[in-house]
């Protein structure tokens, strides 16, 4: 392991340590998907990239926006925008444990002092289709992160595994730095010129998104955006892949999966708008599964899915 | 004899399938053992988080020898037929002996089929073994098609004789066995040698892992209970949290710590539930008060610093646990404050019980005017039965229960105290669930028996109602549960009354209830107010706009005219006649459920269909009396040899009036009595109608069944002593309308027809 073991100072060292370290195991480290997304699963860079043959390995922070769970920025540590960290690799290396327990040398918790445990947690996304096993890792008896081996996503078995992990950065961070309030922590170095703290950042943004997603968004918009996003991911997987422009076969999965994204978004703002049914919340979810299923269907269509021309020529 | 040691090494195994698969290990590796012909003196099975474990003892070198002798074709057989068995058997021409019977000469081949050594055979069974484990859940990893709990790393396969250890051969899709094992994760991550078991649990010890979960369970308990007693404190018992916590750890280490001063007011119940839910934390409490003072985390490793920063980090996550729990209970607590526990209840109109007997707070509509109704059977008054079904099932819209399901009722208790409600009825709030199972206290507060009744009486008519009965092995609804627990309130309360008429009565309220919202959506609809999704109704709009929709078994008229005039629902539901309508199949299903909770009580079935054939079946406490003293008396040499005679009698007597025509029923005269026995019989059945009727009278089923059991030795003396079918008219007719005496007493008493024997 590594010996970084001196205490990061701030929230993004904490995220600096992590890119560097994922790095360094031989990860791409990309960047965020530009599109809101619940949860780091979401980027592409996960859901597609975990089907089909192709080896894969990344790392990535991704913004995550949950409506409902937006309190104003008072809740010490509940915020309806949070960063997580996510890696994947696929086929899911020997060692992924020890590598998990890397990072967290990297990041300053020494394993020698604290009591690291792997506790089982199976790990189910409706939306996506998709489902894996593996742990919740707690660190002194809080979760630290997300574990899973992928078994299936969008409908499709995974072969080769992705392993996958997801760190809630705040959370995690709020450990590390011993911050017991988020809007409290230092965001850059405490003693840097201008030290912002995540509160500085987040505060108010937090309370105008919390009353817009609780009280403002106007749900007949959002009702008509999710058809119209649920409409056009279907329409653009209907083309023939053949382009009649370039003379490639193209197959628009990204496009329509940004479709598909944006329905989870738009069905998460009705939810924390209080205007879908217990009922109806079963039938909305089925909905966004059949997009991702659709996308999962033809991305293994593509050269990144794991598809050869050859093959099937 | 060889010992055998089977290590396979995995990441972390959930601890729940634990115990379960060290045990499946154990019997599938015997199993194929002995199948593959080997025998074995002993085998144990370990688990740890990481590890599934295998100990055999002596087990035999190599399975036997088999030796065969095949019957071949005819000497002199056509040759395709001698190819043939050639062939089959693997044998030349000059290998064949030849036998001789009374047919004739004949080819037999003389098999051997060797005994096969054990390693190979333990080989097999491990491939096997491993390739089809019975995991709950298993998954694949890398590019593997191997399935397993979670990754498997490593597989120690050891056959151990006195002349060493020696590695099976096995090779797992690339993993291949050998005597090589890891220690703790953190505290001895390195490999080493073992050469057998006991050397293997020795330098596991050394390597800080504790293989028996029961041991690692023991030390958890005996340190917690030291650490206590040290603090002057007691554990609060957890035995699933105690098989649980020795499922996460290799090392135990019990650590005790300080929950806040700002969370000691919350109750002890929610403290509990949070600490064991969301941390897997025991609790220690005061043995005066019960109330909980401190955590116990078990951790899995030790430290340079004793535990300090460990303990300092499950504090600080305790705290902001608690701190939502506390934010709930006092939330709550306000809520119960401004608007009542009843206020609370009304949030429950927009949560769907089901789609066809719509929202909770219909369910509760229902119950209440259902309450009403049974209070008077079980000692209460109306009133406050109304008010405890009104508020019992509030606090499924507290923040509390929302977070932690398991508190339902519990709460309830609570905050009906903190809204001023009496203890009857606010201990109704919990008691109304029970009894949750068999084994589940059946609760004897009036109200409380009121309000659970009918909340389990209202949840069978309306699934009955809706046609959602129990098939199979499928109940969804736990219909059978809710049907056990009105027979044991029934029936350890010694209720009275005919369930019937209470099945009836709680259809027709839900009859009634609908046709109210029927009427009140159609004139929401009438004022042109929309589609009512905003009328606040109970039912789901399509069956509130669907004239046809009826519950459908039901056939209860009621009048129109009083559903439109009437304009207070809950009023409405609590008048009403009483209809005839006779829900047999619910009855049926009673009686089925009745008939189990009955044989678990070791009472027969065919003595429970001896009572359930006569008049007033619907009451159950009438039943279970009359069946407990049917029971009793046939446990008594009179009372088994009465059946025999009763039989006897009635036997006699159903032929005679099938062969003449005639029903013999009246006028047994001593005066035509020929024998001692015959007079002895007449007296006695006038001393036994004697003591039966005002036994009966009374429904002391006890005192009848033992009047009825003295009929035996004047029944027997009877029959041993006389004929009854003489040559003498007179006498004969005499002696059949004596059995007919028999017959009538003891039918009065239970249809002994229907006992086996």
């Amino acid at each position: 392991m590594s010996v970084s073991t001196d205490k990061p100072r701030s929230f993004q060292e904490i995220i600096l340590r992590l890119q560097a370290y994922w790095a360094a195991q031989g990860c791409a480290i990309l960047q965020p998907y530009d599109m809101e997304v619940g949860a780091g699963t979401f980027h592409p860079a996960t859901t597609l990239r975990s089907l089909g043959s192709q080896p894969w390995a990344a790392a990535y922070v991704q913004p995550s926006r949950r409506p409902t769970d937006g309190r104003y920025g008072e809740n010490p540590n509940r915020m309806q925008h949070y960063y997580q960290y996510q890696v994947l690799i696929k086929p899911s290396p020997p060692a992924m444990q020890d590598l998990y327990l890397g990072s967290l040398d990297a990041i300053g918790i020494d394993t020698a002092l604290h009591d690291v445990r792997f506790v089982e947690d199976d790990w189910e996304s409706p939306t996506l289709g998709a489902w894996g096993l593996g742990w919740e890792v707690w660190c002194d008896g809080m979760e630290v992160s997300q574990f899973t081996y992928f078994q299936q996503v969008g409908g499709h078995d995974c072969r080769p595994v992705s392993g996958e992990l997801t760190y809630g950065l705040e959370r995690l961070a709020m450990y590390v730095l011993g911050i017991d309030h988020v809007m409290d922590m230092p965001f850059n170095d405490p003693q840097a010129p201008i030290p912002l703290t995540y509160g500085d950042i987040f505060r108010q943004t937090e309370q105008e998104y919390s009353r817009h997603n609780f009280d403002a968004a106007t749900t007949e918009m959002l009702l008509r955006h999710f058809e119209d996003a649920e409409a056009e991911c279907s329409r653009l997987l209907a083309f023939e892949p053949a382009d009649p422009n370039s003379g490639k076969r193209i197959i628009m999965v990204h496009p329509a999966y940004d479709q598909c994204i944006k329905a989870s978004h738009l069905f998460n703002l009705l939810d924390a708008r209080g205007v879908i049914s217990v009922t109806e919340r079963q039938a909305y979810i089925g909905r966004v599964r059949a997009l991702a299923k659709a996308c999962a269907d033809a991305f293994v269509q593509t050269e990144a899915g794991g598809w050869r021309a050859e093959v099937t020529a | 004899m060889p010992d055998v040691l089977i290590e396979l090494f995995s990441e972390e195994i959930p601890a729940r399938m634990q115990t379960r698969a060290a045990e499946d290990l154990r019997k599938l590796v015997t199993d194929g053992l002995v199948e593959g012909g080997l025998h074995y003196a002993h085998a144990r099975a370990f688990s740890t988080p990481r590890r599934l474990v295998l100990a055999i003892e002596g087990l035999s070198l190599e399975s036997p020898t088999q030796r065969e002798e095949r019957k071949g074709p005819k000497v002199g057989a056509p040759e395709k037929a001698l190819e043939g068995f050639l062939r089959s058997t693997g044998l030349s021409m000059d290998q064949l002996h030849t036998h001789e019977d009374k047919k004739g000469a004949f080819y037999v081949a003389h098999l051997t089929k060797p005994g096969r050594p054990a390693p190979q055979i333990l080989s097999e069974v491990l491939d096997k073994t491993i390739r089809n484990f019975p995991w709950p859940k298993a998954m694949r990893w890398g590019s593997g098609s191997l399935r397993w709990v979670r990754p498997l790393h490593s597989i120690i396969a050891l056959m151990v004789t006195e002349a060493g250890a020696e590695v099976v051969p096995l090779d797992i899709d690339g993993i291949v066995a050998g005597n090589t094992t890891r220690g703790h994760r953190f505290m001895a991550p390195g490999a080493f040698e073992v050469s057998n078991f006991d050397d293997y649990a020795a330098k596991l010890k050394r390597a800080f892992v504790v293989l028996d979960a029961t041991e690692r369970a023991d030390i958890i308990e005996h340190e917690i209970r030291n650490q206590a007693f040290a603090l002057g404190l007691e554990l609060v018992e957890d035995k699933g949290l105690l098989a649980e916590v020795a499922g996460l750890v290799e090392w135990p280490v019990v650590l005790v710590g300080e929950i806040g001063a700002d969370f000691l007011s919350l109750p002890p119940e929610v403290l509990q539930t949070s600490m064991r839910e969301h941390q897997k934390f025991f609790s220690l409490r005061k043995p005066g008060n019960g109330q909980i003072v401190r955590f116990v985390t078990v951790a899995n490793r030790e430290t340079a610093d004793n535990g300090a920063t460990i303990l300092q980090g499950n504090q600080k996550v305790l705290a902001a646990r608690l701190s939502d729990a506390k934010f709930f209970w006092e939330n709550d607590l306000r809520e119960v404050a401004n608007v009542g526990l009843s206020g609370m209840a009304e949030g429950l109109a927009n949560v769907t019980f089901h789609n066809k007997l719509g929202s909770q707070k219909a369910r509760i509509d229902r119950i209440c005017a259902l309450a009403r109704e049974i209070a008077p059977l079980v000692g209460a008054d109306p009133d406050p039965a109304e008010t405890a079904a009104r508020i019992a099932k509030a606090d499924l819209q507290s923040a509390m229960v929302g977070e932690f399901p398991e508190l339902q009722g519990t709460m309830g208790v609570y905050y009906a105290k903190a809204d001023g409600q009496p203890d009857a009825v606010a201990n109704a709030c919990k008691a109304h669930y029970q009894p949750l199972g068999p084994s589940d206290d059946v609760p004897s507060e009036p109200i409380s028996v009121a309000v659970a009744l009918a909340d389990k009486i209202d949840t069978l008519t309306g699934f009955w109602a809706i046609d959602e009965k129990p098939t199979g092995s499928k109940d969804p609804f736990a219909l059978r549960r809710a049907a056990l627990g009105v027979i044991r309130l029934v029936v350890g309360n010694g209720v009275r009354g005919s369930l019937n008429s209470l099945a009836e009565v709680a259809s027709v309220i839900a009859l009634k209830q609908l046709a109210y919202q029927k009427r009140l959506y159609a004139e929401f609809r009438g004022e042109g107010a929309g589609d009512g999704a905003a009328g606040g109704f109970n039912f789901d709009h399509k069956y509130l706009e669907d004239s046809t929709f009826q519950l459908h078994v039901l056939r209860v008229p009621y009048r129109e005219e009083e559903v439109l005039a009437s304009t207070d629902e809950a009023a409405w539901l609590c008048s009403y006649e009483k209809p005839a309508i006779v829900s047999a199949d619910l009855l049926a299903f009673f009686h089925d459920r009745l008939k189990v909770y009955l044989r678990d009580q070791g009472i027969r079935h065919d003595v429970i269909d001896a009572c359930l054939a006569m008049p007033g079946n619907d009451d159950l406490t009438l039943l279970v009396n009359r069946a407990t003293a049917l029971s009793d008396v046939l446990k008594t040499d009179d009372g088994e040899n009465l059946i025999q005679g009763y039989k006897r009698a009635n036997n006699i007597l159903s032929q005679a009036e099938a062969k003449d025509g005639v029903e013999y029923s009246f006028g047994a005269d001593p005066k035509f009595a020929e024998t001692d026995e015959e007079r002895a019989l007449f007296t006695a059945l006038d001393e036994a109608e004697a003591a039966i009727a005002p036994a009966m009278a009374k429904e002391d089923f006890a005192t009848a069944m033992a009047a009825m059991a003295t009929l035996r030795a004047p029944i027997d003396a009877f029959f041993t002593a006389t004929q009854i079918n003489t040559d003498n008219a007179i006498v004969r007719r005499n002696r059949l309308n004596l059995l007919h005496r028999i017959r009538a007493i003891c039918a009065g008493v239970a249809d002994l027809t229907r006992l086996d024997g």
